[in-house]
């Protein structure tokens, strides 16, 4: 070791991948994975968010799935958590989507309304 | 690097992996693999929770979800319903951790964690023990930065001395002021060393330090090195901790590798290696004199002090001894200043205290208080107190050099002093829990039998004096005992106390003199009456059938090994009480309570 610099490195390089295991105030995503949205293609739709938010290195974000959300018909289903905001609730969701959402909603703060329960769900 | 959704924490600390964790790992693989989720799942293998009663552990991320007891067949459900759906396996859920609406509380609420207050522990069932990333992640290593680019050795140990830290390894000596000592002893070799061998029955607290957090005594030895002045370490520690000494080697190599061990550390022209020494379990090897010359490759036997080991310790050289969880508070202190460190405890007694909780207790495992918590919060809050209901009776401390601590102790604030006051000491941290059941006699004959085996020979008083004490012991359990023999006791006690050549013999007849002053009434009851109280000596006991109860099933007289049963088919039956070898297996059997035990 040269450099407190090079620990420094080392520290944060592998903080986010231990963040996981403290308190958390950070962003959440949550993949609705009961049997309605696995049958509907949840997982690569988990699996794309885990994808663009690796790509981006995003910090503070956790991905997680939950049980049925309740409209099955609308599934996969995508609930995103930005602290002290209401949540929002994707529907009909699929892998090409999950970009957008990543860059605007999770990124910049702006929900991608047309894919929201309230448009995308009528 | 990848990027987990989740975490699987699985304890491999020794207690989870004698229940089986290994095997929990294995299947936890396999079946991730099964349902291709082994991209966005990371498996952990960590250290000790605590709570080894209730082993394997296994905690998922980021819902905290705390698993006790865990095997290998449920992992399917765990991996297809949580990992996959994200339904908790409520019925896997270790108890406390379910509200009475059964949901999942947070960790910090259950009461095991809730008094407790996590220093030296704080990273034992955190991180992978063997990824030195994972320690940097947590502040690991940034106090040996700190004192190597922005302090003077001297510095070092005044802020040791600031903080109030005393030696957790028993005996309790300032810290900060044995670094002093070594700092200022004269020579251009000088060594640090660390003692390993936890030798109290009952006690692994620095087991657990190391097989879950062993970089932290590394990153602590090597500012011990930079305060005294020595470019060598040396750990010495039992080969009978296989997980410890591997984790230990482990973590050399990475320091080495990352050049946090070696020549030149932070380009500050600071050297320090570390070598690791393995003791073949003596238990005077953790006597420091004895540690030190069985660390130069002699027979581990203690030589008098002075010369202290700060000034003549390995191979002749200026050495500092100080314990494993002596150790892990120092980069915390560093870090966070030694105003946080003296904040914590009570006015002559800093910081934290790791416990090993064994015996008559719910929650047998490792817990950590801040000092001045008395044993009625641990015992009772932290460690839920005696299975069955059963009273209290006494706990034991320090293990063969310690004593006990009586009900009438239990609210009486923990700390160093407190404790030598009613006669026992804080020891290494070994806590004993005894109910109703427990012989205290038969107690102190247990601990005189394991000091009397591992004496080491050298000096008369331990070795002849503490045989002897424990001759007329068992004398007493065995219903012999007479006039006189309690008195014998006191005095060679006494004795024995003031002449031993080491803190072991010096401390070896506490037990004795510690069950003596409490519980004298159940000694007498052994000389005098012939009688154990506590129903364990079996020497004293007296196995009788209660007329009234018996119905003549004729199973105990089926039973009994030496036919000292017998009587009439549906009379009452009756023991032979010379052919009697108390066994115990009839009141075993008995169907009707029929048997009594006297």
């Amino acid at each position: 070791m040269k450099s407190l610099q090079e620990l420094e490195e080392i520290r944060n390089k592998t903080r986010e991948s231990v963040y996981l295991r403290k308190d958390r105030a950070g962003i959440r995503v949550v993949v609705g994975m009961a049997t309605c949205g696995i049958a509907a293609g949840a997982r690569p739709v988990l699996l794309a968010f885990l994808e663009e938010i690796k790509k981006r290195n995003i910090k503070n974000v956790t991905v997680t799935q939950t049980g049925c959300i309740g409209v099955c018909r609308l599934e996969p289903m995508v609930e995103v958590y930005l602290p002290n905001q209401e949540k929002v609730t994707y529907v009909n969701m699929t892998p090409d989507k999950v970009s957008k959402i990543v860059s605007d909603h999770i990124v910049n703060g702006q929900p991608v309304m047309k894919y929201t329960i309230g448009v995308d769900g009528r | 690097m990848e990027l987990y959704r989740s975490h699987v924490l699985v304890c491999e600390g020794t207690g989870c992996h004698c229940s089986g964790s290994a095997d929990v790992i294995q299947k936890l693989k396999e079946e991730l693999e099964k349902h291709q989720l082994e991209n966005e799942i990371k498996i952990v293998s960590t250290g000790c929770f605590g709570l080894c009663e209730i082993g394997p552990i296994v905690i998922v991320y980021p819902e905290g979800a705390f698993y006790s007891g865990v095997k290998s067949d449920d992992v399917p459900e765990i991996v297809s319903e949580h990992l996959l759906k994200g339904r908790i396996v409520k019925r896997l859920l270790y108890h406390d951790h379910v509200t009475e609406a059964g949901i999942a509380k947070s960790l910090d609420e259950v009461e095991f964690y809730k008094k407790q207050m996590r220093v030296t522990l704080r990273n034992c069932g955190v991180i992978n023990p063997e990824k030195i990333e994972e320690y940097i992640a947590f502040d690991g290593y940034r106090a040996l930065g700190k004192v190597l680019t922005e302090m003077t050795p001297v510095e070092v140990v005044e802020i040791m001395k600031a903080s109030g830290l005393r030696g957790r390894g028993g005996a309790g000596f300032p810290t900060g002021r044995k670094w002093e000592f070594a700092h200022n002893a004269p020579g251009d070799k000088k060594y640090v060393c660390c003692n390993a061998d936890e030798g109290d029955p009952g006690a692994f607290m620095d087991r657990s330090i190391l097989e879950g957090d062993p970089h932290s005594v590394l990153e602590a030895m090597a500012i011990a090195g930079y305060a005294i002045g020595a470019d060598q370490g040396y750990i010495y520690v039992r080969a009978e901790y296989p997980i410890a000494v591997k984790r230990l080697t482990i973590a050399v190599a990475q320091a080495r590798n990352l050049g946090l061990l070696g020549k030149n550390i932070f380009s500050t022209g600071f050297n320090f290696d570390i070598e690791l020494r393995l003791g073949a379990g003596a238990f005077v090897c953790g006597e420091e004199t004895a540690l030190m010359s069985s660390i130069e490759g002699s027979r581990g036997e203690p030589r008098p002090r002075p010369p202290f080991p700060a000034l003549k310790g390995v191979f002749g050289k200026p050495t500092l001894l100080n314990n494993v969880e002596t150790y892990a508070n120092i980069p915390q202190i560093i870090l966070k200043g030694p105003e946080w460190f003296a904040s914590i405890g009570t006015e002559k007694s800093k910081g934290t205290k790791v416990f090993a909780l064994g015996g008559k207790i719910n929650n047998t495992g490792l817990v950590e208080i801040a000092m001045g918590t008395t044993l009625r919060e641990i015992v009772y809050d932290i460690g839920g107190g005696i299975p069955g209901g059963k009273k209290f009776k006494a706990a034991q401390t320090g293990g063969p050099s310690g004593g006990c601590i009586s009900a009438e102790n239990l609210d009486m604030p923990i700390d160093y002093d407190s404790l030598t006051e009613i006669g026992s000491m804080m020891g290494s941290g070994g806590l004993i829990v005894m109910d109703e059941d427990n012989c205290m006699v038969d107690i102190a004959r247990f601990f005189l039998e394991f000091t009397v085996d591992e004496s080491c020979g050298k000096c008369p008083p331990c070795r002849i004096g503490t045989k002897r004490m424990l001759e007329i012991l068992e004398r007493i359990t065995q219903g012999k005992g007479k006039e006189g023999d309690l008195e014998n006791l006191e005095t060679l006690a006494k004795n024995i106390k003031a002449s031993a050549l080491c803190g072991l013999g010096q401390t070896a007849p506490n037990p004795v003199l510690s069950t003596l002053r409490y519980f004298r009434d159940e000694y007498n009851a052994h000389v005098y009456d012939k009688k154990c109280p506590a129903g364990v000596c079996h020497a004293l006991l007296q196995y009788t059938i209660v007329k009234d109860l018996c119905t003549g099933c004729t199973l105990c007289a089926r039973e009994c090994p030496v036919g000292a049963i017998s009587g009439e088919r549906k009379q009452p039956f009756t023991i032979d009480q010379d052919k009697c070898i108390k066994c115990g297996v009839c009141f075993e059997k008995c169907r009707f309570n029929a048997i009594e035990k006297k």
